[in-house]
């Protein structure tokens, strides 16, 4: 599964490793590879692990579900400091919005990376998400 | 004014680039039709009954001569010579060819304007009272306000993809003429006890198939804390606001169902936990930043003026017109002087709210040589000059009536609002707009529309309440059954700072009886009124609904055609509907409204 970061697309074998919110709560492995959470997850339960978590990952059940941007912002709200990965549906037009909620990264399917590849994503990586703002 | 410094130039010259860059990825295939439909939503493009509409923002109404010369270019150039103000404060053009798109955001950002999410499941543009830095009755200058949540909900990117579309007025005068209780946020300027400036931050409201009025979320907010705020409430709504049926959507179904108390306590810990947080992007509303906008909308130069002048006395005197408009038209301005002129853009039988491109550039050109080079776009569909000398009065009027705009009818039974309905709207169960030229063709003795009064039709052509009828002293809702259209009225509307959700008063009407009963609330009203002075709407609550149903719907009637011609029945006492009309009622109930 390509990950797309700011300077482009790194293919990494490890999306097995991610652990659901449910099998960390109930002490079924160790989150330091990675968690996947729901975007309708309160987050204020992840706070006490927020040290041990290697990586949050959002699921994006479809890109016009825009829960996970404010899923994002409310994990850095409360701390989180580590890497944060919106999972799923998100479109190369989103993702200028991803970054300036706090994610660090997307992960898409190889299907999207195929309609939508790499240089879609790197034209708008450096394009703020919110120009408006930069004056502030 | 605001005026684009070199940020915003920046942003729309990009939002422009990214919107090519998403018309050609849409052709490639590269995005989905499903993915490409809200990029296009947000950039102003709808796909409507017979052609693509764009639809401009106009932030707060506000728009200078230059502006209103590009918008008649632009109808010139890539529409059919026309456009057509909205009860959004918008302008839409009803008939651009998608490949021309770009290039019309191009001529918008020109002149500092943009299409930017007037349409789609975002913060939609910011309303408010169009008589703002001119009212004789304002507190404080709404449009600060209005062009700061502007620029911070402009490309916001966390609430690009919300439930639902998100709408936000701003008022500054105790007489609300933004319709904040009908937003999903509205924001009334206030004193605390202290005397210290803030908000009234009002939540829930709005029109649509479940009309709902604002609930007051926050009595007061200090000014320096509105961004902050504003985003813990956006972020609540994102978050837990319904996403599995479009029409339950709206924030107002998610403070219904799951109380105020309990939305505002979860506004109130995201907004500590957002004024904890060290350096969040919203928290920063300096006060050298609120400076810095504030000094845009700096009054203008005004004269020193005594308030009347003979010459305008004069021209009262003389010209019956004149003074009928002066009457309608006019209203106090804060500055000795000066006077707000309101022109109708409601010529009897025209379709309300459409202006030619000729209106346009002799609108921009009045406002040039007599209002400051300043005009307001109202959510009544008309345009303000806001800025007027008294004593120019007389050649502002003359002006006007040479570009078919002097029609005396401000608030008036023919200054009806309409949404565009069957001829233009793919969501229309009825027309809209040819009900309010029928309508404004049967009232069109100026007399007769004098002697009636203060009195607001809205019209809308489906449940989706865009033409505002919930809030009309008459509302008129479009209603298709079995294959025909069917008129739904509704009674004791109210937009102002009295806000009241219009009562359903019975069964529909055909098209054609439309007016017909129209008429017999008219004579019902005069027939009950204590005298001139008081309006329908005080009648109306004064004697409640009974007396003007039973003029609706009277025994001999029975709700169905009342034949054209002849006198009109007058009002009758209290006959209970009849057998037919009881059936009719019955099948209309699918229509019912949530009113919960
Ligand atoms: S009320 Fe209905 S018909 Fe009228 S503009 Fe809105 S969606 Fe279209």
């Amino acid at each position: 599964m390509p990950i797309v970061t700011d300077s482009g697309f790194v293919f990494a074998d490890e999306t097995d490793a991610l652990l659901s919110l449910d099998a960390m709560l109930s002490g079924g492995g160790d989150p330091a590879g990675g968690l996947e959470i729901a975007n309708d997850t309160d987050p204020r339960d992840l706070v006490p692990h927020f040290e041990a978590v290697g990586l949050i990952a959002v699921t994006f059940p479809n890109f016009a579900d825009g829960r996970g941007f404010s899923l994002a912002r409310r994990l850095r709200a409360l701390g989180y400091k580590g890497r944060l990965r919106a999972k799923g549906h998100v479109i190369s037009d989103q993702y200028p919005m991803a970054r300036a909620c706090g994610f660090d990264e997307v992960e898409i399917d190889e299907t999207l990376a195929a309609r939508q590849p790499e240089q879609h994503w790197l034209a708008v990586a450096t394009r703020s998400g919110h120009a408006l703002q930069a004056r502030a | 004014m605001y005026r684009y410094d070199e940020f915003d130039d920046r942003f729309v010259r990009e939002r422009v680039a990214s919107f090519r860059s998403q018309v050609e990825r849409r052709l490639s295939g590269a995005l989905t039709e499903d993915e490409f439909k809200p990029l296009r939503l947000q950039n102003g493009l709808y796909l409507q009954l017979h052609a693509y509409m764009l639809r401009v923002a106009i932030p707060y109404g506000t728009l200078n001569s230059p502006q209103m010369l590009q918008l008649a270019m632009i109808a010139e150039r890539w529409d059919k010579g026309y456009g057509h103000f909205t009860t959004r404060q918008n302008i839409q053009f009803n008939w651009p060819k998608l490949q021309d798109v770009p290039a019309i955001l191009e001529a918008l950002a020109d002149v500092g304007m943009h299409a930017i999410q007037t349409s789609g499941n975002c913060i939609r543009n910011v309303t408010a009272d169009h008589f703002a830095g001119a009212a004789a009755d304002e507190i404080e200058d709404p449009r600060p306000t209005a062009e700061i949540l502007r620029q911070w909900s402009s490309g916001h990117p966390e609430f690009a993809f919300l439930p639902r579309k998100f709408k936000i007025a701003v008022t500054g005068s105790p007489n609300d003429r933004a319709v904040t209780k009908a937003h999903d946020i509205g924001l009334r300027m206030v004193r605390n006890a202290a005397g210290e400036p803030g908000y009234e931050v009002i939540v829930g409201g709005g029109l649509g198939r479940t009309p709902m009025i604002g609930k007051v979320i926050r009595e007061f907010l200090p000014k320096a804390d509105l961004l902050a705020y504003l985003e813990s409430v956006l972020r609540v709504y994102n978050l837990y606001g319904r996403r599995d049926n479009k029409y339950k959507a709206r924030i107002k179904i998610l403070v219904h169902e799951s109380k105020l108390e309990t939305i505002r306590a979860e506004v109130e810990a995201e907004f500590e936990r957002l004024m904890a947080e060290e350096a969040g992007p919203t928290r920063a509303l300096s006060a050298a930043e609120v400076a810095r906008i504030e000094a845009y909308f700096a009054p203008p130069a005004f004269d020193d003026l005594p308030d009347s002048d003979a010459g305008l006395e004069a021209a009262l005197a003389a010209d019956q017109d004149f003074r009928a408009w002066v009457k309608t038209n006019i209203v106090a301005h804060r500055q000795s002087g000066y006077r707000i002129v309101t022109v109708s853009i409601k010529p009897i039988g025209k379709a309300p709210g459409d202006a030619s491109a000729d209106q346009m550039r002799a609108l921009a050109d009045i406002a040039e040589r007599y209002s400051l080079g300043e005009l307001r776009v109202s959510h009544e569909q008309n345009i303000v000059l806001p800025h007027v000398r008294a004593a120019d009065l007389p050649e502002v009027f003359a002006c006007l009536q040479k570009a078919d705009l002097a029609t005396a009818n401000i608030g008036l039974i023919t200054d009806i609002i309409a949404c565009p309905g069957m001829d233009y709207c793919a969501l229309a169960t009825a027309r809209s707009i040819p009900v309010a030229q029928d309508i404004a063709n049967h009232f069109n003795s100026p007399a007769l529309a004098a002697e009636i009064g203060k009195l607001q039709i809205k019209i809308s052509g489906c449940i989706n309440a865009c033409g505002h009828h919930h809030v009309g002293h008459i509302g008129i809702l479009g209603l298709e059954k079995g294959g025909i259209e069917s008129y739904q009225i509704t009674l004791g509307g109210d937009a102002t700072e009295t806000t009241a959700i219009g009562e359903r008063a019975g069964p529909g009407f055909a098209y054609d009886e439309v007016v017909p009963a129209v008429r017999r609330l008219v004579d019902a009203y005069l027939a009950l009124r204590t005298d001139a002075n008081e309006t329908f709407l005080q009648t109306y609550r004064r004697l409640g609904a009974a007396p003007f149903k039973a003029a609706l719907y009277p025994a001999d009637i029975g709700g169905s055609g009342s034949g054209a011609g002849g006198g009109w029945p007058k009002a009758k006492a209290g006959p209970s509907l009849s057998a037919s009309a009881q059936v009719q009622q019955a099948a209309h109930s699918q229509y019912v409204f949530y009113h919960f």
